[in-house]
């Protein structure tokens, strides 16, 4: 097998079989029936939507990897893509409810609102973090936590608020602010944004494979030393990273909001941000890799409703995906020592001749 | 052309200050500081009228959140003073309050207190195997516990309390510690807090708060500072442990064991935090575990230590300076977090005129516009939303954080893995 290969494709797959091990312990202790359980997980994907739903939940996680995987690429922890998210997707929101254009131009406006506010969200740690030498990932957290206070105000009836039985949300986007989906008939409708997703991940390959930027990201990410020595100015790259990172940030919501809700709502997603680390772990920060992540992922989270209906508790869900994701990272570890140490050794006997 | 020191040795000959530009003693300045707030707090009461920002309640509030916060905050200067960063310590905290609650809703508070210690602790360990033995990012490592004790916990609520309680986000009513208070000197601190003198009544009411209700837990922790002072600036372990975070080449070469040391270490660290979670449940104040309780407190408590500079003193005032402000916003928030406006504002000027008076102009106009900004949104707005209140700890997190970052001096090799054989 191809080394490089092997060593992106083994250490998922270690991690998932690990993974199944524990949960079907985990499982067996409180006294489920492990096969069924697990059968109950894989069958679901065939029934009603649920394809179509893993396809779309994927379309929204792979938008967060992409945006949290973007810092990472240069040990940058952007944990606020959470709060970016949700600013972004309120902003988007009222903007998109708020005035009239025509069919295309309008949620292109929406669009371009939200990766505005993402990234104007993500400005505040990014300025903090290159000139105040403030931990990014603190200071996003703390970011998260002002951002639930902001769209809860910004939702108050008196604001841009609409009260909506027990609900508050914005005013509602008219027809040309929102963007149709691929129907499927009774197996669902497809998000049309998916096509962003896929831009996006396109365009992440691109920067990373094919411009300076990238370059410079993954030197900064690497060797921070060497990348200063080769004249790479450290503030700039993480004030332009986190920019980056937090407008596709501001992407997240809009499948949902331009695709199916055309409205953004005290009670929407939470969460995805926290998944996006969580996946783009998973992938290592590749763009293909993180596709396969937010599959097995939405996969792994639909299964909980399927688990409800046999009565286990879809909490085993998340523990199977907390483990997934501890087990992937020491994996890729491990591979690479091993890598590492088959390469000395090869070396060592090309020496040796 | 002249070298920068020949520039700050000329500068300083030229400009005599009107004080030395030395710092001075850490008690001088603890002690200046205290003051300083406290003023700036009586003076606001009095002009605005809100007997809350100095009332022996908040201050009472003001400890039982800064609690959490700061056992939190101990728990990352153990484990990054051995060189181990811990964003886990959210995770371990989520583990420690479902501990806390299991087992002290059937053995009693002190059993909660010890299992919270524990499975605080088990997410230290983990921490510690995935850190320290697989070499995984530190980062990455405790986002994955956070995860990773989010879940397990969730899972465990569903298995364990919904039998009992009906509800898989609570446990069942977990029994409370006692609190003690001092008495009679809080009677005599209660009378003089009643009379309402400006000054006086201020003083009384944080010292009353400071020595009433507390729970036996509170006193123990409270205590755990200086020990954990003692153990790491004092003993031979606490050299050792500190050396590892330093530089752990060298204390490899003579002769510490930096893994043993750094397990170690992160394993209290997620006692310490655990603890911390143990605290949210069985001091008074909440019924038991609930859902999502800890709230961000292990983030906090890492703040607080940044803001500490990693010492467990500084550490200790950034959990209370987060208690306070936490504790404020439960108590009319919206119009006492305003008030905390004029607060800043004085304290502001106060320090632009101390900087003015060094001649470090530029810090001095740095604190002379933060002053304006606040006295202009003092002045413009009659309260807060309410909406926003609630998140005053945080933010009051990020100005801390942005104004004190710069003159830190974290571990050298904090966050750094560290393999004796490569």
């Amino acid at each position: 097998m191809n080394p490089r290969f092997r060593s992106a494709v083994l250490p998922p797959a270690i991690a998932v079989v690990f993974s199944v091990m524990l949960c079907s312990i985990v499982l067996a202790i409180s006294g489920a029936n492990v096969p069924r359980t697990l059968g109950v997980m894989v069958a679901q994907v065939g029934k009603d939507t649920t394809a179509v739903d893993i396809v779309n939940s994927a379309a929204v996680y792979y938008l967060a990897a992409v945006a949290v995987a973007i810092g990472f690429q240069m040990n940058l922890f952007n944990i606020g893509v959470e709060g970016q998210y949700r600013v972004a997707g309120i902003v988007a929101a009222v903007v998109g409810g708020g005035i009239a254009l025509p069919p295309v131009l309008h949620p292109l406006l929406i669009i371009v609102a939200a990766m505005f506010t993402g990234a104007a969200w993500a400005l505040i740690p990014a300025l903090l973090k290159a000139y105040r030498g403030v931990h990014e990932v603190i200071s996003t957290i703390m970011m998260n936590a002002i951002a639930l206070g902001v769209t809860a105000y910004l939702l108050r009836v008196d604001v841009f608020g609409e009260q909506r039985g027990n609900n508050v949300s914005t005013h509602t986007i008219p027809d040309s602010g929102t963007v149709g989906g691929f129907g499927f008939g009774s197996g669902g409708t497809v998000f049309g944004l998916l096509l962003l997703s896929v831009v996006v991940g396109v365009g992440y390959w691109m920067l990373l494979n094919r411009t300076r930027f990238g370059f410079e990201l993954i030197a900064s990410g690497q060797s921070p030393t060497a990348a200063a020595a080769g004249g790479i100015n450290a503030k700039r790259m993480i004030v332009s990273t986190m920019l980056i990172s937090g407008a596709i940030a501001g992407l997240i919501s809009l499948p949902e909001i331009l695709g199916r809700d055309h409205q953004f709502s005290l009670t929407f997603t939470a969460g995805y941000g926290f998944t996006g680390i969580a996946v783009a772990l998973l992938g290592r920060n590749h763009p293909g890799g993180i596709a396969f992540g937010a599959l097995l992922w939405a996969f792994l989270d639909r299964s909980g409703l399927a688990l409800d209906n046999i009565g286990v508790p879809r909490e085993i869900v998340t523990i199977m995906q907390g483990a997934i994701v501890l087990s992937v990272v020491v994996a890729y570890e491990a591979v690479r020592r091993m890598d590492l140490a088959a390469e000395k050794a090869e070396v060592g006997e090309v020496v040796a001749q | 052309m002249s070298t920068p020191t020949e520039v700050n040795v000329l500068n300083k000959a030229r400009r005599r200050p009107l004080f030395a530009d030395t710092q001075p003693a850490p008690w001088v300045r603890g002690v200046s500081w205290a003051v300083l707030v406290i003023t700036a707090l009586a003076i606001t009461s009095y002009v605005t009228e809100l007997p809350q920002l100095t009332s022996s309640g908040t201050m009472q509030s003001a400890i039982r959140l800064a609690l959490p916060i700061m056992l939190a905050g101990l728990g990352g200067l153990w484990a990054e003073r051995a060189g181990v960063v811990n964003i886990g310590l959210e995770g371990m905290m989520i583990l420690g309050t479902w501990g806390a609650a299991w087992a002290g809703y059937q053995w009693g508070p002190w059993a909660g207190v010890i299992a919270g210690a524990a499975f605080g602790a088990l997410g230290g360990l983990l921490h510690a195997l995935a850190t320290v033995t697989f070499g995984v990012n530190h980062i990455v490592s405790g986002v994955a516990i956070n995860l990773l004790g989010a879940g397990v916990t969730k899972y465990l609520s569903t298995l364990i309390f919904e039998p009992v309680s009906r509800n898989p986000r609570e446990s069942p009513t977990v029994p409370k510690f006692d609190t003690y208070s001092s008495q009679p000197f809080g009677r005599w601190l209660g009378e003089l807090e009643e009379t309402q003198r400006f000054g006086i009544s201020d003083v009384a009411g944080v010292l009353r708060g400071m020595i009433t209700g507390l729970s036996p837990l509170t006193m123990l922790s409270i205590l755990l500072v200086p020990l954990s002072f003692y153990l790491l600036w004092r003993t031979a372990f606490g050299l050792r442990l500190r050396s590892c975070g330093e530089n752990p080449r060298a204390a490899d070469s003579l002769g510490v064991q930096v893994n043993r040391y750094k397990y170690i270490a992160v394993i209290i660290s997620g006692a310490l935090a655990g603890l911390g979670g143990a605290a949210l449940v069985v001091n008074p104040g909440q019924t038991g575990y609930l859902e999502g309780q800890t709230g961000g407190r292990g983030f906090i408590g890492l703040a607080a230590m940044i803001f500490g500079n990693w010492r467990p003193g500084g550490m200790l005032t950034g959990s209370l300076l987060f208690g306070y402000t936490d504790a404020l916003q439960l108590r009319q928030g919206p119009s006492t977090v305003h008030a905390l406006l004029y607060a800043a504002l004085l304290v502001l000027v106060v320090l632009a005129i101390y900087e003015a008076l060094r001649l470090r102009w530029m810090f001095a106009a740095l604190c002379m516009g933060g002053a304006a900004v606040f006295l202009l949104l003092y002045a413009l707005t009659d309260e807060l939303p309410e909406q926003l209140t609630p998140y005053t700890p945080h933010l009051v997190t990020l100005v801390v954080l942005a104004l004190s970052s710069q003159r830190l001096r974290p571990p050298a090799a904090s966050g750094q893995n560290y393999r004796s054989d490569a």
